[in-house]
């Protein structure tokens, strides 16, 4: 090939690049140092390896390229005989096992300081769902569900003409953060109620998987306040890239104070649960809950993927029996992407979606379902539970 | 040895009948053959169109990603060619390359007139067609593809829709496939060998191919076993990974990448054989340390069973555990390293000339060890717990998968295709190829590692603006490097319509039993067993 042909192809590689590279976000280059004792570690022992793995590549690169450029026959090189020797095959096998050892020691260090997980000063449930985190302050009693920002989830829609690239910290941004003290050793309690989700703060680096069934657990001690960002990295379905993490974390005072707040907020939402809501109230609240809730299966216009997520619209379900409508959004169906929501949306929110979904994409139902009722249903509920073993005696379920 | 029906009629007079039994003509010579020749071509030609349609879902995938927001598929479709590319390059692509290859060179590398069991050959084949055409099929039905990852984890690849028993199907049969093919290669090496072709004569693509057929007799079953698993939970009410029934949903990856880890080293050992056979021939010297050779691969399959959990760092597994899989990745590098050094060593103070195979061989050990090194700094868990599921991990299995196994295969094609066809392949255009696919794999997958390290996790449809350049990036190596594929395509049939007659010898340096056979070679070859000498062996 001539050196002509070359010289194009270096042209149009530099010509694909260059506006790219002009443009490129120089930061989004290496791992965070983080603001954790430990991501501070993990990021001392990536770039030790790093820079081995650098020395060691330059090495035989340095002498195959040497090679490459003497050793050719075009320039007259005869090639040797010599096919094998013990000396250097010893020499190559014992060099690189001594320079896995010096990398094995502190990486070893690091990870048993990881899994120490004692002396922690709280402890805060994290549990994954399709497609949100549910965080429960085991000390405090307070409980919220986070998920991607609605205005975020309007714009990441296929059709919603928006410009992703307007919008900040884009994907990266949460209803309701995670708000944490600096300076404490906080427990992490990972699990998960539907499938396998990964939770993932690179800033502290802590990453554990949420698993079905069975708790993780992990800490941090954070360093400086601020806002860090994270991902779910496990894959867990069709919204596996929209279920981000923001933890907020706050001197210990300001910390206190958000707690308090929390603590009043669940007052006024006992409040809410058993006044009585007009019709359009409900519709309204439900349209948001069914947004961030059902829309990203049964689709925003209640249509549905035929084959995969049942239409909304013109649904048995939501047209006829209100009780059975309830217990398949409280209780999901068995074996189908259908989960329960009823230990996840609030009694005002239950009732608001399904008073939505009987009265839009064509149902017309005309009902209207109370939190209230809601309410009384559940207490009934456990007054059969308790019911339970005479009914048994019965034969009645 | 009967290596076909007419020789066994009259087993008196086999030495001079080879003028009786050319192919069967038409189309039922496809499907009937027994000879290994035909076998190898199908799986070939059977690889090079799924390498298109595997190619044409990354490029759904790149094109999905080229900026951030939702451009062209579905975040449920996306997923599906996420899972779907895996499969389709893994168990279409490289897997039936490399047993093509070996269908093809092992018998006339050791001097077999055929494999040993040429009608298991067959069916062992044509399942594939049979199997990836229900496979593909799932793309089609209204609950789309599998849609979980290539991985198959429980509970997510239990919310799969009608496809899910398509799917597990489908990969019985493929495992049925590699499975037989597998015996057939084992049985054929031990059996078939020509007189005095001792095993440690036996040219290094021979040895690297034993040793991945025995990672296929132990791990495919396994494989097998977890997607049974499966599908009893799913259909017949058992609970093996359903915590809620006693199960444990880790236990399918424990399995799974009992089976996972050494499938990796199935796709890349016969990779190291191509390279040990293509380097000594362009250097016109013999491999270096070929005993060290058959014992590092050894001990490379060997370790592969014992370091599956580094996949799952993050799964909660107790320090012991941790430790042990850290340490036991680690070593993995000691015997890969040995290797890299021996091809250095085999080109050191060589008469090296840089025709196609050769120029595929020299980047497959470079982009191989950049791929290897990364994998080095995955192996040290605490910073694997930050690598983990993120592009870093794509990057560094792409490079070790693509400019890796993948131009193993290229190199084998342009080494062995004067043989093959009788004609030589157009070497300005496999040189321009080469330089293409370099520069654009690069561009493809360089900055993946970027990426990743920033933060961005793997699988997702849509991401932050602080990875759009890198990813635009990407999408143009992804596209360059995909449309350069049809200049293989092209150069391949152009060889096999014609061009410069291929000598016997065809390279210079070439060394070995295939090379003493005319060019093309004929339908059936060794018929007589032949004679083994200093010449006529690689080492």
């Amino acid at each position: 090939m001539t050196s002509g042909v070359y010289r194009w192809m270096l042209l149009i590689v530099c010509t694909l690049a260059l506006p790219s590279v002009s443009l490129a976000d120089w930061g989004a280059l290496n791992m965070p140092v983080g603001v954790t004792e430990i991501s501070g570690k993990v990021y001392e022992l990536h770039m030790r390896i790093f820079i081995w793995c650098c020395v060691i590549g330059a090495a035989v690169f340095a002498v195959m390229f040497y090679s490459i450029f003497k050793h050719r026959k075009s320039k007259g090189a005869v090639s040797a005989d010599f096919h094998e020797s013990t000396t250097v095959e010893v020499i190559w096998t014992v060099v690189p096992l001594v320079i896995l050892i010096v990398m094995a020691i502190p990486a070893a260090k690091v990870l048993i300081q990881m899994e120490d997980f004692s002396d922690s000063e709280m402890s805060i449930k994290v549990t994954g769902y399709q497609w949100r985190w549910q965080y429960e302050y085991l000390d405090e009693g307070i409980s919220f569900y986070s998920q991607l920002d609605p205005a975020h989830n309007v714009a990441r829609q296929a059709d919603a003409g928006i410009d992703v690239g307007e919008i900040e910290n884009y994907l990266n941004e949460v209803d309701n953060p995670l708000v944490v003290p600096v300076g404490k050793k906080i427990r992490f309690l990972h699990t998960a109620a539907d499938v396998i989700h990964s939770w993932w703060v690179p800033a502290f680096s802590v990453k554990k998987d949420s698993i079905p069934g069975f708790i993780n657990e992990n800490w941090a001690k954070i360093e400086e306040p601020g806002i860090y960002r994270g991902k779910c990295t496990e894959l867990c379905g069709r919204d596996h890239g929209f279920m981000p993490i923001v933890v907020h974390a706050l001197p210990q005072e300001e910390y206190d104070t958000w707690v308090s707040e929390q603590k009043m907020k669940t007052v006024s939402t006992d409040i809410d649960a058993i006044r009585q809501w007009s019709k359009a109230e409900l519709v309204a609240t439900g349209e948001q809950v069914y947004g961030a809730n059902c829309a990203s299966c049964h689709q925003k216009e209640g249509q549905g993927i035929p084959g995969m997520f049942p239409a909304i619209a013109g649904s048995e379900i939501v047209n006829g029996d209100i009780g059975k409508h309830v217990s398949t959004v409280r209780d999901g169906v068995a074996d189908s992407p259908m989960q329960a929501f009823g230990s996840r949306l609030s009694d005002v929110d239950m009732a608001a979606v399904i008073t939505y979904q009987r009265n839009a994409f064509g149902n017309s139902t005309g009902d209207t379902l109370q939190p209230s009722h809601l309410r009384s249903l559940r207490q009934g509920a456990r007054q059969s539970a308790l019911d339970l073993p005479q009914n048994k005696l019965k034969g009645v379920n | 040895m009967s290596y076909s029906d007419k020789a066994h009629d009259h087993p008196g007079h086999d030495e001079h009948d080879d003028h009786h039994h050319g192919p069967a003509p038409g189309l039922m010579r496809w499907i009937t053959t027994t000879n290994h020749k035909d076998i190898g071509s199908l799986y070939l030609w059977f690889s090079l169109i799924m390498f298109f349609i595997g190619g044409a879902m990354a490029l759904v995938i790149r094109a999905e990603l080229g900026s951030p927001g939702l451009q062209f598929v579905d975040p449920m479709f996306f997923n599906s060619m996420t899972t779907m590319h895996a499969i389709v390059m893994i168990f279409g692509v490289v897997m039936p390359a490399f047993v093509g290859l070996a269908n093809w060179m092992i018998p006339m590398m050791i001097g077999a007139p055929d494999m040993a069991l040429p009608r298991l050959n067959n069916w062992s084949f044509w399942i594939m067609p049979f199997a990836f055409t229900i496979m593909l099929s799932t793309l089609f039905m209204d609950s789309g593809g599998p849609a979980g990852g290539w991985t198959l984890y429980p509970p997510l690849v239990l919310q799969m829709g009608d496809s899910f028993a398509f799917v597990i199907f489908a990969i019985h049969f493929l495992g049925i496939s590699s499975v037989m093919g597998s015996i057939n290669i084992v049985a054929t090496i031990f059996n078939m060998r020509a007189p005095g072709m001792t095993m440690m004569k036996m040219p290094m693509f021979v040895w690297t191919w034993l040793i991945t057929a025995y990672l296929l007799i132990a791990t495919m079953p396994v494989f097998a076993g977890a997607v049974t698993m499966l599908l009893t939970d799913r259909f017949f009410g058992t609970s093996f990974f359903s915590a809620a029934g006693g199960g444990d949903p880790v236990m399918f990856q424990h399995i799974f990448w009992f089976f996972g880890h050494p499938e990796v080293y199935i796709l890349i050992l016969p990779a190291f054989g191509i390279v040990s056979s293509i380097i000594p021939t362009f250097a016109r010297k013999p491999l270096f340390g070929y005993d060290s050779m058959v014992y590092a691969t050894a001990s490379i399959a060997f370790l592969s069973f014992i370091v599956w959990a580094h996949h799952m760092f993050t799964t909660g597994m107790p320090l012991a555990g941790e430790l042990f899989f850290m340490f036991s990745t680690m070593m993995i590098s000691v015997p890969t390293g040995v290797k890299v050094f021996n091809w250095v060593a085999t080109m050191w103070r060589g008469s090296m000339t840089f025709e196609t195979p050769m120029l595929f061989a020299v980047g497959f050990v470079i982009m191989f060890t950049i791929g290897g090194l990364s994998g080095l700094m995955l192996a040290i868990t605490p910073a694997d717990i930050q690598y983990h599921d993120t592009y870093f991990v794509v990057a560094h299995f792409h490079y070790v998968l693509v400019p890796g196994a993948i131009y193993s295969l290229m190199a084998a094609t342009y080494y062995w295709i004067p043989k093959w066809t009788g004609n030589m392949y157009d070497e300005k255009l496999g040189k321009l190829h080469f330089w293409i696919s370099t520069i654009f794999v690069n561009v493809l997958f360089f900055p993946m590692h970027f990426v990743g390290l920033a933060g961005m996790p793997r699988r997702i449809p849509d991401y932050n603006n602080m990875f759009a350049d890198w990813n635009f990036i990407a999408t143009v190596g992804a596209f360059g490097f995909g449309f350069s594929q049809l200049l293989f395509v092209y150069i391949i049939l152009k060889c096999v319509k014609g061009g410069e007659k291929a000598t016997d010898e065809v390279w210079e340096g070439a060394r070995g039993l295939e090379w003493t056979v005319a060019s093309p070679a004929p339908y059936h070859t060794f018929e007589v067993a032949p004679a083994i000498s200093p010449d006529t062996v690689t080492r």
